[in-house]
């Protein structure tokens, strides 16, 4: 039977996706997400089924898979892997064709990518090894002020900024409830977060020529409201792209398609 | 395929510990370097072992930060560390450490050891083109030469100098021949061999032996030819100094699929100019050293000089720069590079990392998206 189904599985240290594409028209027919938990090969198997299901498409029909994220070599028996560089610039451009800058925001750590017209690398940045500026450090602040993610960003929108110094995790929380306990107003709090995240992503975009169109992916860009706040403090427009999450498995399913 | 010139050598290597430890016990002198700034003929002129010191590896660094800041950069703690915890038999068996005001963490981490290890301190100039410089540095190689002569109770002659730079310089020649190996297409080693081999270049009690095996190895090599097997990229690797234990970055370039062909830092390409002998030869050794190409110097424009001849001589297609945390010099170069680079169309990464394995698997992102953009169409 010929193999009409390629995927491209993303295994991110939060979350594991997966995209399921048609192996000649590359329609996205299928997308699954779960949390990657302590083990990143079941995450991957276990996307990879739920996708699989959702296009009524048997595991004969699968060809080619790649796997790409922090856990890319979690399933080398599936497909070749790829990093989440690579993988995100090609499916940001394929989500976003207008794209040249792609900034995502992932569990462990935040990237932004210069692509070429077809969406190549030309250069990236990385964020330093630790939490700061990432999806993690959100979910932290968050649970800090006892909201949802939802909420804080909500927030956000109406605070004034309370100016936090500190981009560490750790001390960040330290500080954050410093201010809570002299009375600070959450949404003045929650829009200091969204800022002092703002200010670290400004530091990486300093490397890129300013005022190109930049897509918005990882699981961050899903919610409108973060993506609005960021775009406000970085001074740059952030489109979020169709399937933020699942940019990276959509560019692994395009690596496959022509491998 | 295994060299057997390869295996001797890596042999020979393997006794060092002991052999120095031997000397040390037979009488011989014996002075600890750190630095390639260190003008290894004036020790072996005074008849003195001169030898590498260990400080490439992080299991003494929790010691070191007992007494230095955190945020001080590996090397400087792991080589403060070596010495406190007595566990590199070289410094063990060193006489006297000789040591260079480098760069200012150097400087004052050296003002501590020399509460526990006689030392002697280079003052080291930063500007390698002022006329004042060299005749200073001069100065400073001559100082060196009284007190070994005060501290071994000697004297040292222009004979004893001039058969030192030789035996120097057939080193450096053997270690030219070495690394010139991987200007091969394929390389006919792997560039953890070659740090492997580079790194413990330093620890021979014997550089008439050291360079014999050296010598040994890039005949049977060379007459070998090129690599057999293809290889991946060819990455000219930059920056700091490194060996076995901060060999991190290397092992992730290979693991990736690069290989790793030329080293533009202190443990590799930068130890190979020689000292001219048509001059005094204090002065000639002051002028060779004064000319190392370190981040420490300003203007440091000789460095970008020798990776344009690097990446032509050894057929490179991307250049990798690494700084250590805490090296600031280094750190702030990397702006310097990368602009050099992108002029002249290289692919170019600049990595910052310690000697710990934490940060392993981030490195291994950015050096595999790194090499992706070199093999992988859009």
């Amino acid at each position: 039977m010929a193999a009409g189904l390629v995927a491209g599985i993303d295994i991110g240290s939060t979350a594991t996706k997966c995209a399921v594409l048609h192996a000649r028209d590359l329609t996205i027919l299928a997308t699954a997400i779960t949390p990657t938990g302590w083990n990143p090969r079941e995450a991957g198997e276990t996307v990879l089924a739920q996708s699989l299901a959702q296009t009524n498409g048997r595991r004969e029909s699968l060809g080619a898979v790649v796997v790409t994220g922090y856990g890319r070599k979690a399933l080398p028996g599936l497909g070749k892997a790829m990093t989440e560089i690579t993988c995100h610039a090609r499916g940001a451009h394929f989500l976003q064709a207008q794209a040249r800058l792609v900034l995502d925001i992932g569990g462990q750590d935040s990237k932004i990518i210069q692509l070429g017209p077809d969406g190549q690398v030309l250069d990236f940045v990385m964020n330093d090894k630790c939490a700061a500026g990432t999806g993690r450090f959100v979910s932290n602040m968050a649970a800090a002020l006892g909201m949802t993610l939802e909420e804080m960003a909500a927030a956000a929108l109406t605070g004034t900024p309370v100016q936090l110094s500190s981009m560490c995790a750790v001390f960040a929380e330290s500080e954050l409830i410093g201010s809570i306990a002299r009375g600070a107003a959450p949404a003045d709090l929650a829009a200091g977060i969204f800022q002092s995240i703002a200010r670290r992503l400004k530091a990486l975009l300093g490397r890129f020529a300013p005022g190109q169109p930049c897509t918005f992916t990882g699981g961050l860009a899903c919610n409108a409201h973060i993506a609005e706040l960021l775009s406000r403090h970085l001074e740059q427009p952030l489109t979020p792209a169709p399937w933020p999450q699942h940019a990276g498995a959509v560019g692994a399913a395009l690596f496959a398609a022509t491998s | 395929m295994p060299f057997a010139t390869v295996e001797a050598f890596k042999a020979a290597a393997d006794k060092n510990p002991l052999r120095i430890k031997e000397a040390k016990e037979a009488g011989r002198r014996i002075a600890g370097m750190y630095c390639l700034y260190t003008p290894m003929e004036v020790i072996m002129a005074a008849d003195a072992i001169p030898v590498m010191l260990c400080g490439t590896r992080q299991d003494p660094i929790p010691t070191a930060e007992k007494t230095l800041p955190r945020t001080l950069c590996p090397l400087i703690k792991s080589s403060f560390g070596f010495g406190l915890e007595e566990t590199c038999p070289y410094f063990n068996a060193a006489d006297i450490v000789v040591a260079d005001t480098t760069c200012d963490g150097k400087k004052k981490m050296f003002e501590q050891m020399a509460a526990f290890k006689p030392l002697h301190l280079l003052h080291l100039p930063h500007n390698p083109t002022l006329p004042e410089a060299l005749r200073f540095w001069t100065s400073e190689v001559a100082r060196l030469k009284e007190r070994l002569e005060m501290f071994y109770g000697i004297e040292i002659t222009e004979a004893d100098l001039e058969r030192a730079i030789a035996l120097a310089n057939r080193e450096r020649d053997a270690l030219d021949g070495l690394q010139r190996l991987m200007a091969l297409k394929p390389a006919p080693l792997s560039g953890m061999l070659m740090l492997e081999l580079l790194f413990k270049s330093g620890f021979f009690p014997d550089k008439e032996e050291s360079s014999a095996l050296m010598e040994a190895m890039v005949a049977e090599v060379s007459a070998a030819g090129p690599g057999q097997e293809p290889e991946g990229p060819r990455v000219l690797l930059s920056g700091v100094p490194m060996g076995m234990g901060s060999h991190k970055v290397v092992k992730l370039l290979e693991d990736a699929g690069a290989r790793v062909v030329g080293f533009e830092n202190c443990t590799g390409y930068k130890r190979v100019q020689r000292v001219a002998t048509d001059r005094p030869p204090l002065e000639a050794i002051a002028a060779r050293y004064l000319a190392t190409p370190c981040s420490v110097m300003t203007p440091n424009t000789a460095r970008l000089e020798l990776l344009a001849e690097m990446i032509d001589l050894f057929q490179a297609d991307a250049v990798v720069d690494l700084a250590w945390h805490g090296c600031h010099t280094y750190a702030i170069e990397q702006h310097t590079v990368r602009t050099f680079m992108q002029e002249r169309g290289m692919p170019y990464l600049a990595l910052e990392t310690d000697y710990s394995e934490a940060d392993a698997e981030q490195l291994r992102v950015r050096i595999e998206a790194f090499l992706e953009m070199q093999t992988v169409a859009g």
